[in-house]
């Protein structure tokens, strides 16, 4: 699909394709298991919230997914209907930290235009995708970034640039690797507002990594507690409430009474959708 | 080239009478965006070190072909080259050392291989010229193929900028727009090779990267654009080339040497009026 189509505001069809199934992935890096016997099935319009402590393997899993570093298991992408894509789904992906060189000359506006042109950013940017750039940033409240040299953007400007991109052309699968250290309030608000208007409106798959948990928690469909392998998955305030979440956080970050009321209502959902068991397993 | 002659036939100039110059300046017209484009990408990625190694590799690749026997040396030169490419992108992945010590690493252990076996019976004069190279040597016919070099860069970065680009700002990021980084950098990193063991017997291997990267790294200081950026680097590169070719001419200097310290005198320029910093 041509991302001009995004572009000029043209509403997606519903996903293609953007089932996603991991089946028993590891994954080792330089002799150690970074990730061992991860399985689960994330579906179109679901978003949901991996979290876990430093170190428990969340990047690694998103560039595993990505295909970006060799994994054991199988990885399947599957549409609505569970037959096979054809071929790997659409990725939008926000890395959790650019390693720029902030002396660079390079414009936002290259960046898109690299990252969406065929025409080489030496020839120039043409009058069309400077347009583009404009109404992708809009989408984030960034169209003022346009012509920023990309090295003089505050960390909240960045990810802003950075979800704009991930969004074009518009993707089947999103995965955003903490999208908001960085941002500012305002940023944030604009940021959940967007997710949910997105899985709305174009049905895509969305995997957050975040650290902002009670945040997360309100929007998120399904959570998903990683510490090497995934030690609960369900329901936010399920996940939030179970052993070893209280083990390896140590507290309760979200008292359940202040939940009851959506609990109950997303419980419904996810019985609807036949998500409602939590499985829990023991540490490794 | 009759063209060529008659412009030089009517050229005021002294140097314009002498063939080995006429030859010399219109090389230099085509070696100076070839180096200027590869460069440009060569500062993007951080790969300094990794284009000096290459002109080491190719030395051992001299040395391997004179061991061999063969008449003409370009082709073990690139063999080695291009063996070299493939083994610092190997590394790099594979081994958890960071990459300027392996590339260092590799490059010390190849040019001693190569100074041991040019050197061996005391005949490691006559191959100076690959140190520090002879630009009036040029034929016709090897700006042909410095030209052919060129249109091959030009149309690998008409097709391959965006993804190049794409790989250096993030390389995950990259992935994620079903750039394969790996490959994209490989099919790079070998163009680099290519470019640089050709131009070694006529830029040497102690200047060809201050070609590679001077005119880049000044771009850098005074372009905005990605645009700019390597607009500047190859008027910048063009700059440095014919002044320090025609210089060398008047002084009598060695030509590359000379178009090398152009190159850092507009450098040095270039810090003195380049663009504010960026952020802060």
């Amino acid at each position: 699909m041509m991302p001009e189509a995004h572009l000029s505001g043209e509403s997606c069809a519903v996903c293609e394709g953007c089932c996603t199934r991991l089946e028993g992935i590891g994954v080792r890096l330089n002799g150690n298991a970074v990730l061992h016997d991860v399985n689960f099935h994330t579906h179109c319009g679901e978003l949901t919230v991996i979290i876990g402590p430093n170190g428990a393997g969340k990047t690694t899993l998103l560039r595993a997914i990505l295909g970006e570093i060799p994994c054991s298991g199988r990885l399947h992408f599957t549409r609505a209907d569970g037959t096979p894509a054809a071929g790997r789904p659409r990725v939008g992906y926000v890395p959790q930290r650019l390693d720029l060189d902030r002396t660079a000359p390079v414009r936002v506006l290259d960046l898109f235009a690299a990252a969406l042109s065929r025409r080489p950013v030496w020839l120039g940017v043409s009058r069309h995708w400077r347009e583009a750039t404009c109404r992708a940033l809009a989408m984030v409240e960034a169209e003022s970034l346009c012509d920023a040299p990309l090295g003089a953007l505050s960390a909240g400007q960045l990810q802003r640039v950075l979800v704009a991109l991930a969004l074009h052309p518009l993707p089947q699968l999103l995965m955003l690797d903490e999208p908001l250290a960085g941002m500012d309030r305002a940023g944030t608000e604009l940021f959940y507002r967007l997710l949910s208007q997105l899985r709305l409106k174009h049905d895509l798959g969305i995997l957050l990594v975040s650290h902002d948990l009670s945040a997360a928690a309100q929007v998120a469909d399904r959570m998903i507690l990683l510490n090497r392998t995934i030690l609960a998955d369900g329901a936010p305030e399920a996940v939030l409430a179970s052993p070893p979440f209280r083990r390896l956080f140590g507290l309760d970050l979200v008292p359940p009474q202040t939940l009851a009321p959506v609990a109950a209502q997303r419980m419904a959902r996810l019985h609807h959708s036949g998500l409602a068991t939590i499985r829990h397993k023991g540490a490794p | 080239m009759n063209f060529w002659e008659t412009a030089c036939n009517l050229a005021p100039w002294s140097w314009a009478q002498y063939d080995f110059m006429r030859v010399a300046l219109l090389g230099v017209l085509v070696m100076a965006p070839l180096f200027a484009l590869l460069g440009c990408i060569v500062v993007n990625h951080r790969l300094a070190f990794f284009s000096e190694a290459v002109g080491h590799a190719a030395l051992t690749g001299i040395a391997i072909g004179v061991v061999a026997g063969l008449a003409n040396p370009l082709g073990a030169m690139l063999l080695f080259a291009a063996l070299l490419a493939l083994a610092t992108t190997l590394l790099r992945r594979w081994s958890a050392a960071s990459s300027d010590t392996i590339i260092g690493l590799l490059m010390a252990s190849v040019v001693a291989l190569g100074v041991v076996l040019l050197s061996r019976g005391g005949g490691f004069a006559k191959y100076t010229r690959y140190l520090v190279g002879d630009i009036l040597t040029l034929t016709y016919a090897d700006v042909g193929g410095l030209a052919l070099l060129l249109l091959v860069v030009l149309a690998g970065w008409i097709r391959g900028y965006n993804r190049l680009f794409m790989v250096g700002v993030c390389r995950t990021l990259a992935r994620s727009r079903g750039i394969s980084p790996d490959a994209t950098e490989a099919v790079f990193t070998m163009l680099v090779a290519l470019a640089v063991t050709v131009s070694l017997q006529w830029v040497g291997l102690l200047v060809i990267n201050a070609m590679l990267l001077l005119p880049a790294a000044t771009a850098r200081n005074l372009a905005r654009s990605a645009s700019a950026y390597v607009g500047v680097a190859i008027v910048v590169a063009l700059i440095s080339g014919v002044t320090g070719l025609l210089l060398s001419y008047y002084v009598n200097t060695a030509a590359g040497a000379t178009m090398a310290l152009v190159a850092t005198g507009l450098y040095a320029l270039s810090l003195v009026f380049r663009r504010a910093p960026a952020g802060g």
